[in-house]
């Protein structure tokens, strides 16, 4: 078996998500080899080198890949994939984008989402929400696979791969890079966060989201939301936790205003503990908490931000 | 312009879903089926580039069983012009599907084809990009906002770290995010009048695409449940159980 991970990169370095589609790799057993692509990516392919488990980085250290657009990247993975029995890459917004493009035009189905591994041809894979496990096996020849990265412990990182230069150019008048708009934050990835707090539409505006800010420097944490408090504006897209947004199991998450629709718990539902903040007694995330307290946020939040 | 938008029936995003006793598969039976979510945004974005004047007609198509035709008439409710169905009973995975509607861009030769980004029963994420890669079409994922400007189409796209725009020459494949718009409901008058609309019955072998699948499902299970935890009647409760009972702080 040999196995290809596409890298995943966050403002050119690497990111905190490819170790642990490593350990997927890792799981299915076979030669590690890791893809980096991007313009001016020496660092990411260095940090890349060190994860345990690697064989070999391929850098592919070019402008056509900036911003990793689909169809370079697409047609990248492409020229690659011809060595391996697998390609790996997490389900984040550019695995999600770039992946099924390689399945497609190798003619093979791809599996999104994979949370286990019993063999190489055979993954456990969350459908309906999350609400049932599906195990699937693939006889494609090339198997093409997102990797929840919550399945999967993080490598370490004393490795030491070498590395090696792509120079595979991909030709691509179709789409042009614009502009990024990200979030600045000084706080930890929500997807990779030991602790992640969530207001939902109880918070009321974007201005109470501050109430989350003093507990989440006290804990080190991310903060998150329900789709009902991005849609209101409250906070922007990329902090909401669920089906359809992100998803995260970090050892301790904090639910406040939030009801606990089915869509939010496939978000959060395989944190290690769960703590719900909400003053309707009935509502459905204490079924899923481990410890609930029933009561008024805008009372709660300035009490345990000043007794934690 | 044409806009081609692709519509999938899925059970009702209320619905909880349970798996059969034998674990062969979810258990379907008498569950309410609606479009899925993110259809019913492409299906919006489409119409209101239709009411902006930018597209001239769109055309709404579903792959699935005979019972699809009602998502097809729901989109023909809220302003689709006409519906192809893609009739079939079988499992069809998205490859498949990115396959049959890649035959219907080159039948119809839309300037846009808007897709949802995800459907919420499978949660595959994949037909759009699929479709991109079998027409040799750009693709603009995850889509918070679509702008088309000439030949030309700026998407912006929800990603990770925030929002990304690009832009996309047409033709191009769109697939929709949460924020695009807000679906509106379709009306009574539009209800009837959509029974009137043209809707087209094909077979896969029409358009002489196999629509088997190398993935097959050994089992379905129930997640490991949840089990409710305990009310905590303080913050200071909270803090001493996340403290010494959960080790967590
Ligand atoms: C296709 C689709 C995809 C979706 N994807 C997602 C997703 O990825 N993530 C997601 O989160 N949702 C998603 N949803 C939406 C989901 O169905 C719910 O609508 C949403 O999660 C509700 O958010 P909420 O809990 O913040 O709001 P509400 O359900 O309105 O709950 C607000 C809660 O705040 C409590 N509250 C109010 N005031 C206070 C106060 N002062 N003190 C304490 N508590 C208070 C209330 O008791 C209530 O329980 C999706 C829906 C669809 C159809
Ligand atoms: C292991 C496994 C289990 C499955 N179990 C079931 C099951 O229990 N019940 C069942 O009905 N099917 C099942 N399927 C088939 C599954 O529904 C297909 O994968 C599906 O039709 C393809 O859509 P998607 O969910 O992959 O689409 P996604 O890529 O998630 O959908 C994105 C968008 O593509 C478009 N699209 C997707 N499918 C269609 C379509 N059929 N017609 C028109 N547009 C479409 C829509 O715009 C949609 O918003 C299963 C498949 C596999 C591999």
């Amino acid at each position: 078996m040999s196995i290809l991970v596409l890298a995943d990169l966050h403002e050119g370095q690497l990111a905190g998500a490819t170790a642990h589609v490593v350990a997927a790799a890792q799981a299915i057993g076979g030669d590690i080899d890791v893809l980096v692509a991007g313009e001016g990516v020496q660092a990411a392919a260095d940090a890349a080198a060190k994860l345990d488990g690697v064989s070999k980085v391929r850098v592919a250290d070019n402008a056509a890949y900036a911003h990793q657009l689909a169809e370079p990247m697409g047609a990248l993975l492409v020229e690659l994939a011809g060595d391996y029995t697998h390609v790996l890459a997490s389900a984040s917004t550019t695995g999600k984008n770039v992946l099924p493009r390689l399945a497609a035009l190798k003619d093979v189905s791809q599996l999104s989402d994979v949370i286990g591994v019993e063999s190489a041809d055979t993954f456990l894979r969350p459908i309906y929400a999350g609400n049932a496990i599906a195990t699937v096996k693939s006889d494609d020849a090339l198997k093409v696979i997102t990797i929840r990265t919550t399945g999967f412990d993080a490598v370490g990182t004393s490795g030491s791969a070498t590395t090696e230069a792509v120079d595979f150019v991909a030709d691509n008048a179709q789409s042009s890079f614009v502009k990024q708009e990200l979030a600045q934050s000084d706080r930890p990835e929500l997807g990779g966060a030991k602790v992640v707090i969530s207001g939902g539409r109880g918070m009321g505006n974007g201005e109470n989201f501050k109430l989350l800010d003093g507990i989440a420097d006290k804990l080190g944490a991310a903060i998150g939301a329900s789709r009902a408090a991005v849609d209101a504006g409250f906070v922007p897209n990329d902090m909401q936790v669920g089906q359809t947004g992100k998803i995260v199991a970090p050892e301790l998450y904090i639910a406040v205003g939030i009801s606990g629709a089915i869509q939010h718990l496939a978000g959060m539902k395989d944190s290690k503990v769960i703590v719900a903040i909400n003053k309707d007694e009935e509502a459905p995330i204490f079924q899923v908490a481990d410890y609930g307290l029933v009561g008024d946020l805008f009372e709660i939040l300035p009490e345990l931000e000043s007794k934690l | 312009m044409k806009v081609l938008v692709a519509v999938k029936r899925v059970i009702d995003y209320n619905v909880k879903i349970r798996v059969k006793a034998d674990h062969s598969d979810v258990d379907l039976t008498n569950v309410k089926m609606a479009m899925n979510p993110f259809c019913e945004i492409a299906v919006e974005e489409a119409v209101r580039l239709k009411e902006k004047g930018v597209a001239t007609e769109v055309v709404a198509v579903t792959v699935g069983p005979k019972a699809a035709q009602e998502q097809l008439r729901t989109a023909l409710a809220l302003g689709a012009d006409r519906a192809i169905h893609i009739e079939t009973d079988e499992r069809v995975e998205s490859l498949a599907v990115a396959k049959l509607l890649a035959k219907v861009v080159d039948e119809e030769q839309p300037g846009l084809v808007i897709l949802g980004k995800q459907a919420i029963d499978t949660d595959n994420n994949q037909t759009g990009q699929m479709l991109a890669a079998l027409t040799n079409l750009p693709q603009g994922t995850f889509a918070s906002e679509v702008a088309v400007d000439g030949d030309k189409v700026n998407v912006t796209r929800e990603i990770d770290g925030g929002l990304q725009t690009v832009a996309l020459t047409l033709p191009a494949i769109v697939t929709t995010d949460l924020r695009l718009n807000e679906p509106r409901y379709a009306k009574l008058p539009d209800i009837m009048k959509a029974k009137k609309k043209p809707l087209d019955v094909k077979t896969p072998a029409d358009y002489g695409v196999e629509v088997a699948s190398k993935v097959t499902l050994l089992k379905v299970e129930s997640p490991a449940e949840r089990k409710g935890g305990i009310k905590v009647a303080s913050v200071d409760e909270l803090i001493d159980k996340l403290k010494n009972e959960a080790k967590v702080l």
